[in-house]
């Protein structure tokens, strides 16, 4: 994996030195047919040799709903993308957790972005969505991605914490380094400047509960860990602390963003959508789930093999790394129907594997929508176009399908 | 056909002829009955499926798998009435069967 090399041909190179973990096929959006070639020929694929270590690739829908379910089989410990944590930070959280310790974690969580919180928040996050697209230049070329998607999305979180409005920023610096290294996905964030990042996270968050401690009421995630039995001490166990603080950072942050980007460059090549779009806004909420599905923030989620097992015909063995595509299962022709598609009224627009299936189902999922479903409301009523005027800039990684720049100009109506 | 009446969070009835052998889910899905997403498609990996089985209807609905349990256990609004509707399958025995819907899904 080279800087210089090329990636191979999908179709000459053979399955057995095919490197699918390899982070530039995301980066240069060149990965759609090597996973077609997989779903194809050896939809279980067992890769002997990556820089991730050897690991197995499930790439089609319905065997990753299948793995996905079966937590007791497919293990989320130690850890949810291909590579492993570094082992200076022993960070812990329920997305890397099995029942039941899971399960009272995540509960305890869960109610900050259960839709009846997300209803109070629906006229806060309009009027920030408001805000934002009222201050973008029109006429001039400026970058989506740092003024809208990363703006929005880190507004949002710090809604979520509670946090400091005007250090905002800090969250979406965390929540890069926190996914950016090279052994965990192919990134590029140095250990040093990692450590660094996380301790100034920890201690900012630390802070935070302790004033935050004894405050009444707060809908807020902070105060709701607080409030429940389960985790009112979690402060004490700082690489829990951290690790859950990151997982809600990380969830909710790169995939909404990368999300809010997807959207406009999927309408921007799909100009025939972009005007049914124009003609009937009320197509959003469907756009919504068909955008999520198509862009797949997260490329894909790591199962452990808890015991030998045979799998589609395959033996899996105890201890294997088990990959599951979402990328991948989102484009199965067998189970979506023309799934490279952008369609934005499509049948059943929610069936799509990214926020994953099982226990460890996105938790954030209906904020998520909210969210997109309201900024394309307020695109809408003031510009007939989100013109992307040049190549984006894609994020080198094997879990994060994202864009690092979207140079864009506006058309107001 | 057994009718299977489902209410609506807002209070909104809906008798439907359901056709046995066939899933709750399904059947509400194919007779149009909003309040229902089934993102999986009935593979009881979503929890999006979610209702409330009328205290008098739940022996003769079935006990929740293990699987259901885990994802049911999920749902902030879940009770001892909460079932999956994906994993209830109708037959004639349900004839007559209320079921609520849930304010949301998710």
């Amino acid at each position: 994996m080279s800087e210089s090399a090329l990636l191979p041909d999908a179709q000459a190179v053979p399955l057995a030195e095919m490197d699918i973990s390899d982070p530039r096929l995301l980066e240069q959006d060149a990965w759609r047919p090597f996973f077609a070639r997989l779903r194809r020929e050896d939809p279980v694929h067992f890769q002997a040799s990556s820089p991730f270590g050897p690991f197995w690739s499930i790439t089609r829908f319905e065997d990753i709903v299948a793995v996905d379910s079966d937590y007791e089989t497919f293990s989320s410990e130690p850890a949810i993308f291909i590579g492993d944590r570094p082992t200076d930070t022993p960070l812990t959280n329920f997305i890397a957790m099995d029942p039941p310790k899971h399960d009272l974690q995540r509960r305890a969580a869960q109610p900050v972005v259960a839709p009846q919180n997300l209803a109070e928040m629906e006229g806060l996050i309009r009027s920030r969505v408001i805000a934002i697209l009222d201050g973008l230049p029109p006429g001039d070329t400026f970058d989506w991605v740092e003024r809208v998607s990363i703006n929005l999305t880190t507004q949002m979180l710090a809604t979520l914490f509670d946090f400091p409005f005007e250090q905002r920023h800090k969250l979406t610096y965390w929540s890069d380094i926190a996914v950016g290294s090279p052994e965990m996905a192919g990134g590029s964030v140095g250990n040093e400047e990692r450590l660094a990042g996380l301790e100034e996270c920890l201690g900012a968050f630390t802070r935070l509960w302790h004033e935050r401690k004894g405050r009444e009421g707060g809908f807020d995630l902070i105060s709701l860990l607080q409030r429940d039995p389960n985790t009112c001490d979690m402060v004490e166990r700082p690489n829990e602390y951290l690790g859950n603080l990151l997982l809600l950072i990380v969830g909710g942050n790169d995939t909404t963003r990368n999300s809010i980007s997807g959207g406009v460059l999927a309408l921007n090549q799909n100009p025939a959508e972009y005007d049914k779009l124009r003609a009937d806004p009320g197509l959003i909420p469907g756009m919504v789930s068909e955008i999520i599905r198509w862009q797949t923030p997260l490329a894909h989620m790591r199962r452990t093999a808890t015991r030998d097992i045979e799998f589609r015909g395959k033996q899996i063995g105890k201890g294997d790394k088990v990959v599951m595509w979402y990328l991948s299962g989102n484009r199965d022709e067998t189970a979506i129907d023309d799934a490279d598609q952008f369609i934005i009224d499509r049948d059943n627009p929610r069936h799509h594997v990214s926020f994953g299936f099982g226990v460890h189902r996105c938790m954030g999922n209906r904020l998520a929508e909210m969210q997109l479903r309201i900024l394309w409301e307020e695109i809408m009523q003031r510009f007939h176009t989100v013109e992307v005027v040049g190549e984006p800039e894609r994020v080198r990684s094997n879990f994060v399908r994202g864009y690092r720049k979207l140079p864009v100009r506006l058309h107001p109506l | 056909m057994p009718k299977i009446t489902l209410i609506e969070y807002s209070g909104t009835s809906h008798s439907i002829d359901a056709d046995a052998g066939k899933s709750l889910m399904q059947n509400a899905l194919d007779n149009g009955v909003p309040g229902i997403d089934a993102d999986c498609g009935g593979a009881c990996a979503c929890g999006t499926c979610h209702v409330f089985v009328d205290e008098e209807w739940m022996s003769a609905s079935g006990e929740p798998g293990e699987m259901e349990e885990a994802m049911l256990g999920m749902r902030p609004d879940r009770t001892a009435q909460s079932r999956l509707s994906c994993q209830i399958e109708v037959t004639d025995e349900l004839d007559g069967m209320l079921v609520r819907l849930p304010e949301f899904q998710m």
